[in-house]
Order: structure tokens, then sequence, then C-alpha cells
């Protein structure tokens, strides 16, 4: 199968081995789970349980709400103890709404749903089983599947690609999980292929992943509907983008969504928990997570429960051999970093990732030398160091005119830029000022609409006020008459 | 177990880094430049390396000062070694025995109106090393263009360390047995063109001539170098060196009396140097793959016209100068295709023509 080449892009230091090497363990059971309302693109779920309940593992504990949502369930069996603020996985540390749960230990399950033949389903039943689960894309962005399936029935898709690229240095939660749970991936595969109607479908592996390539060989070999595609390690591979023309060949035209060219992306770990979820009926409740970084002593990927709080699992992996510099959530290159330990574990979590100082290489910024490495990368086209230069100064409409709504914040111009600027940085910063400038445009033009509205229903009233004057003054004479 | 206190400030990803950074990419420029300045002082002996050391403490010299005045962090910013570079560039162009305060002057005019003026290291438009070049050769023509028959060092000919700082410091006019003409002045005077040995002499750099510009192979090696450690980028040296020598060809067929072929253009004068370390120099010179070619076509075509129609024997400076001042217009008119768009901007259109892939 013919392989097209991306823009842009680089090879990062992989620091995958600590990890790879090590069978998924299972962490026990935490005393507490702290389990976030909103842990996904879109509307936060409302929740249906009330403090004291006892709610048995896979319980829904809160519904979604509007079309872009997920519920969330109970990952054990166990007694809520308080609904309300808890720290948030997001650097900001604000707290969201979060339920907290104190497990009893025996990890009874709700009555699921009667195991089916899942492929008896319709598409409409699959994408109602994958809604229900409250599964959302595994790979990080945490938007919820049910959509993109959805979506798959609004735009005919012809090819659907497997996204086993995990491109993100430490992170190899994917890895293990298409070695050690691969006949289960290539089911949920060919449920998501069966629910969008796929003619074709490509599980794309890096390959510096020869054993998750094997493995998935192996056991997609019996449908002649599933390629495995081994892709070249260059990050950022694992973005949707930079995939979908890796595969296909194709761009994804500026504000269009890769259903619209018929192509969709699901990742590895989001199609093993389609698995689960059509045909055992089970909800997501824990997922796979690697803890990783130089100064975690035992590093190795670990199943947990949704909710378990980072400390937990850096405990689990024999703790901190060295004070880290940053502790993060996600992978080192679009990762975020923890507020603290107490932060939980979410359905986007692919790792928990402690880096050392010598890890990070970092320095202290320099002039622009105005070499043109940042443009060399980008995956995107952009001249990031032109963006720079324009945010610095506070020219957002002029970044914005040179395309900086375009930019994926995928780090390569940061990652590569011999002066140290904090581009990605910038550009995080420029993304949301553009956001909330469009959103004030927005409102503004709301409000000279309404405001216009009004004005022109007055006029409309005083007219007929003023045209029924003369009736009533005609009215008041006949009467007096 | 070891604690770990969170950090609150919010630091966007990524969290990691590449090994590349400044100070290292102007080590590795210094590494390169090795190979010429040794050669370079090899055979114009002790006031050679004169040069180079007044040239270099000028430039560092006048940056501290422009620094401290401009109450910017003064180690922090010489630590990043541009100032060398510019020196050591400035050196390799000058006569070798220029004169202790031809270096000096040279050096500090670079960075103080090269550069510095401009807000520092990434802000000049102008090549500081380039800037200088021409001053000096505008304001000391005489000085500029003084230029001596190789004497290796240690050989009878060559003045020793005492003699060698007289040379420099005691500003005396060159003895006119060593003076000589350089290798593109057939360019200008007419004559025989190089060929043959000529040629091997200006490959080895055993020819009058700049400091560290003679030796085209010592050039090339250093070269090579940046090129292999993506330090400069290779599209610049290529178009460069290739317009250059085909427009050299182009003339040398039409009339081989006046024009002479491609290898002297490219074996002498300074564009060996040129092309590897001086258009290269990242601060004014395009960033995208296309606008560096254009930029390096460009400086090789004004080099040509300028050494064969022009009124200087070497026109290195001048067309370094001239494409620095077009590289704002080329970074604004080349741009990378960004990602699902046309070159327009505007989006792709919907449902591509499928039977055309």
């Amino acid at each position: 199968m013919k392989i097209f080449r991306f823009r842009g892009g680089i090879h990062p230091e992989g620091n995958k081995d600590p990890t790879a090497c090590h069978p998924i363990a299972r962490l026990p059971l935490p005393k507490r789970l702290y389990i976030p309302l909103q842990q996904h693109i879109g509307e936060p779920a409302a929740p249906e349980v009330k403090v004291g309940d006892h709610v048995l593992k896979g319980q829904r504990l809160a519904r979604h709400q509007g079309s872009v949502s997920a519920p969330v369930h109970a990952p054990t069996s166990g007694t809520v103890i308080a609904i309300g603020d808890h720290m948030a996985p997001h650097p900001s540390g604000l707290p969201v709404q979060t339920i907290t749960l104190e497990p009893d230990g025996e990890e009874r399950w709700v009555e699921t749903e009667p195991a089916v033949d899942p492929f008896s389903l319709t598409r409409a039943e699959v994408a109602a089983r994958v809604r229900d689960a409250g599964i959302v894309g595994l790979g990080g962005a945490a938007f919820p599947a049910a959509v993109k399936l959805d979506a798959g029935n609004r735009h005919p898709i012809d090819t659907l690609i497997i996204n086993g690229g995990e491109c993100e240095p430490y992170l190899t939660c994917d890895d293990r999980l298409m070695r050690e749970g691969a006949g289960y991936v290539v089911e949920g595969v060919r449920l998501i292929a069966n629910g969008l109607g796929a003619k074709r479908t490509v599980i794309a592996i890096e390959d510096n992943k020869p054993e998750a390539l094997e493995a998935m060989r192996v056991a997609a070999a019996a449908h002649p509907g599933i390629s495995v595609l081994r892709v070249p390690s260059r990050y950022p591979m694992g973005s949707e983008k930079q995939l979908v023309t890796t595969v296909t060949g194709r761009e994804i035209p500026a504000g269009k969504l890769s259903a619209e060219i018929g192509v969709s992306v699901h990742n590895v770990g989001t199609a093993l928990a389609v698995c689960r979820a059509v045909r055992f009926g089970k909800p997501l409740v824990s997922r796979v997570v690697t803890v990783g970084g130089g100064a975690i002593r035992n590093p190795r990927n670990v199943v947990v429960p949704i909710g378990t709080p980072a400390a937990d699992l850096v405990e689990f992996c024999g703790g901190f051999t060295v004070t880290p510099t940053r502790v993060l959530m996600g992978g080192p290159m679009m990762g975020q970093v923890l507020p603290g330990l107490e932060a939980p574990v979410v359905k986007g979590t692919s790792g928990i990732i402690a880096l050392t100082a010598a890890e990070a290489h970092a320095a202290s910024e320099r002039a622009c030398l105005h070499c043109g490495r940042c443009v060399d990368v980008c995956p995107v086209g952009l001249v990031p160091l032109e963006l720079a230069a324009r945010v610095r100064a506070g020219r957002i409409d002029d970044a914005a005119e040179l395309g900086m709504g375009d930019c994926l914040s995928c780090g390569c111009c940061a990652y590569v830029c011999p002066a140290h600027l904090p581009l990605a940085h910038l550009f995080n910063y420029a993304k949301g000022e553009i956001a909330a400038r469009r959103e004030a445009q927005r409102k503004a033009e709301e409000t000279r609409k309404l405001a216009e509205a009004r004005r022109l229903r007055l006029a409309a009233e005083a007219a007929a006020k003023a045209a029924r004057r003369p009736a009533r003054t005609t009215e008041k004479a006949e009467t007096e008459s | 177990m070891t604690t770990w206190t969170p950090n609150r400030s919010p630091v966007a990803a990524p969290h990691v880094h590449g090994r590349a950074n400044v100070p290292q990419v102007m080590r590795t420029v210094l590494l390169a430049l090795l190979p010429a300045t040794a050669t370079g002082v090899w055979l114009f002996g002790w006031p050679a390396l004169n040069t180079v050391l007044l040239a270099i403490a000028g430039c560092v010299a006048a940056e501290a000062a422009a620094l401290a005045i401009g109450r910017r962090p003064v180690g922090h910013t010489l630590a990043d070694g541009s100032a060398v570079v510019t020196g050591l560039i400035l050196a390799l162009c000058l006569p070798p025995w220029a004169p202790w305060w031809l270096a000096l002057l040279g050096g500090v005019f670079a960075i103080v109106v090269g550069k510095q003026v401009f807000g520092g290291l990434g802000q000049n438009v102008l090549n500081p090393a380039m800037l200088a070049r021409v001053a000096l050769l505008v304001s000391f023509p005489l000085e500029m263009t003084a230029w001596v028959a190789p004497q290796p060092l240690f050989s009878a000919a060559s003045p020793g360390l005492v003699e060698g700082l007289a040379i420099t410091f005691g500003g005396g006019p060159l003895p006119d047995a060593v003076s000589s003409a350089t290798a593109l002045a057939p360019l200008k005077l007419g004559g025989d063109f190089a060929a043959g040995e000529a040629l091997l002499a200006l490959a080895l750099g055993t020819v009058p001539g700049s400091l560290g510009e003679t030796s085209a192979l010592a050039l090339l090696a250093g070269g090579a170098l940046l090129v292999a450690r993506r330090i400069v980028p290779w599209q610049i040296p290529a178009a460069l060196l290739g317009t250059l020598a085909v427009l050299a060809a182009l003339f040398n067929q039409i009339d081989p009396a006046h024009y002479p072929g491609p290898l002297l253009h490219l074996l002498g004068g300074s564009a060996m140097m040129c092309a590897f370390f001086i258009a290269t120099d990242p601060v004014g010179a395009p960033v995208t793959p296309l606008g560096r070619a254009i930029f390096g076509a460009g400086i090789g075509a004004l080099i040509y016209v300028i050494r064969t129609w022009g009124g200087y024997p070497e026109g290195v400076a001048f067309a370094v100068l001239l494409m620095n001042a077009a590289t704002p217009l080329i970074d604004r008119l080349v741009r990378p295709r960004r990602y699902g768009r046309l070159r327009t901007g505007a989006p792709l259109p919907l449902a591509p023509k499928e039977d055309g892939r």
C-alpha cells in the first residue's frame, strides 16, 4: 500500500522502551475515586445520583446532555460520598464538578445489557450503545465517539483509519494494548467499520512498534477488509490530519471534518472500548495509562479505574527517584502540566509523565536567529517565527491573517527552536484570543440584531398605534353623537 | 518517596526540547571556519593571526559596550557567541596583513552599525560583517586591497612573531616586494585566465587574497560540515554556486577570451566563503526552501555581474547586502502552502477529483 508524506514533522527522542517492555499491570482499587463530570469535549454530564447512594460498577452516575456530550459511569461499586468541586486535571488547577466514590471493594457489576451478536445490530444501535457506554476518543482529545459515528451517517465514509500511531514520546499504552489485546481491538475496529459502513479499514501503526504491528497483522489476517499499515515514525503522525494524508494522500480542506472527504479516524484504545461496550455491554470505566518519565522509579503501563488520583499511580510505580521538574498528563509534546497529584485520571488520560530537568533540555530564551527551522518542521506550512513576532507585538489580527487559526499546537516549532522561544505557548495564547474575539464579535452582532429587531418592532407598534388612533377618535365621536 | 511540589506557572507544551541551541549553532560555525582560519594563518604568518584576534576583539568589545549601554544582560548575550562569529568572518575577509586599526575598526563598525543599532542578534537587516567590509572598502581602498603573496609560517620569508607585531601595529606601508595582485585581477585587467596549475593553487589557497578566502578546499570542508549538521540550509550554497557557475559557463562559451570559465569564478575570490558562511547567515536570509534558493541564486547572479561588469574586482559583499535587503520581500512573497488550503489561502474544494490520483 502506498504511503504519502506529510509536510514537516520531527523525530523526538522516543523514550518508549522503559514502559513498552513491561506487560500492563492492574492497579489495586484506590481508596477514593474522583470522577469529573466533564471528561470530554462538549457539555458536562448531569449527575443522576446523590450523596449517600450506593452504586454498582458500571452504573450510570451522570447522563449526557446536549448533542456533543458523554455519560459517566461508576468505575467500581461503592458509595457516593460527595458531589462537588475537586481539582481538575488541567493546568489551571481550577475545580470542576466531581463525584467522589468510596469503593466497597466488591467490584459488583450492574446488570449489563445482554450480550448479543454485535454484527446483527443496526448502525443506529451500534452508535447508541457507544454513546450509552460513555466512550470518547481515547487518544487524548476525548471527543465523544458516538458523535463521530453519527457523522458517518451524514457523510458516506469510504475509509476508516485506526490510529495506532502513538507518535508522542514516552507513551506506550496503545502499543501494549495492541500487543496484549489485538483480538479485541480488531473486533472493535470491525464494529466501528460496520457502524460507519466503511468500505475499507486501515490500521496505521508507526514502525517503531514492530511487536504491535505483528500482533495486529495476525489478528486482522482473517478479515480481508482490514489492512495493517506500517507508517514511518514521525511526530505528529498521530494527528488526525497528518494521518489522513499519510494513508489516503488527501488533505482535509480547512474548516471541514474528515468525514466530509469520506474518512473517519479512531484510536486503537477507542476501538477496544467499543468492543467491550457493544459485545459485552460494558461502559467505559477504566483505561490503560502509561506512567513514565525519568523521575518514575518503575515506569510501566497500568490499567486503572477512571477517577484514580495521579498520586496512587505514582505510588504504585515506586514513586519518584528524583524530584521531577514537571509532571504531565499526556505526552510531553502536547500534554498538560498537572496542577497536583490529587488530580484524577480521566477518560482522555494517556499518560502520567514525570520529567527530570535533564530530559526536558530546557534552556533560557535567546534572540530569534531567523533560521527557519520552525518553518521546515511545521506540518501545517505556517511561518511560526513571523506569527510569534506578531503575537508578541499584540498584533493578533495580523497573526490570524497569516493562518494562526490553522495551527495544530503540535509543538514541533518550539521543539526545534535553537533560541528556545516559547512558540507553542504564544500560539495557544493567540488562538484563545482569536476565539475570544470571535465570540465577542458574535455577541456584538447578536446584540445588534436584537436591537435592530426591537427598533423595528417599536416602529411597527408606533405605526399601528398611529393607524388606530384616528379610528378610535371616530369611534369616540360616534358614541358621543 | 521523593516528593514533588507542583509548579503553578501555566507552561504550555511541548515539555521536552531538541538539543539545538544558539550557542551550539555558533560553536559549530566556528568549528567549520577553523580549516580556513588555520590555512590563512599558515599561509600568511603571524600578522594574519593578529588580524583575526583584533577583529574578534573589536566585535566582542563593541557588543559588550552596546549591551551595557542598552542595559541588557551582557554575559548571557555575549555567551551566544554571535559576536565572535562576526569577528572571525570579518577577519577572514580582510587583507591578511591589515594594520591593527583596520581590523579593530571593522569589528566595532560591524557590531555597532551593522547589528546593535537594529536591536541586536536576529534584528539586523544586513549582514554585519559584509557591511563592515563594504564600509572599509569605500573608506580605505588602499589598505583594503594591499594583498601579500603567501609565505607559509616558519618559511624563510615569513615574518617572525615580533616582526609580525611590527607589521600589524607599525602602520607603515607594505614593502612593495610582497604586495601582489589577487586571482580575480585578470577579470578586470585582462591577461591570462587561470588554468591547470593556477586552479590548483586557488583550490589550495596558495595565492594572494583575503586572509581566509583563498583556500577553496578548506572552506568547502567547513561548509560540508555545516550542511551535514543542518546548521545551514543546502539550498543557499547550491543555488549560489550553481547560478555563478552557469553564468560563467554561458559567457565563457560565448567569448572565452573575455570571460573566464566557471572554475575560476567558483574557486577564486570570496565565492566559496560567501556560499557557505556569509550568505547562509540566517538573520538576513529567507526562511523557506524556495525563498532560500531565490536568495542564493540572486547572490550568485549579482556576484557574476559585479565581477564582470562592475567597478570592483570582487562583488560578494555588495551582492549579499543587496539580497539581504530583498529578503523581507522574498519572505512575504514565498510562503509555504498551508495544509487543507490552496496557495491563495482559500480552503481546498471538497470532493477532489479522485480519478486524478
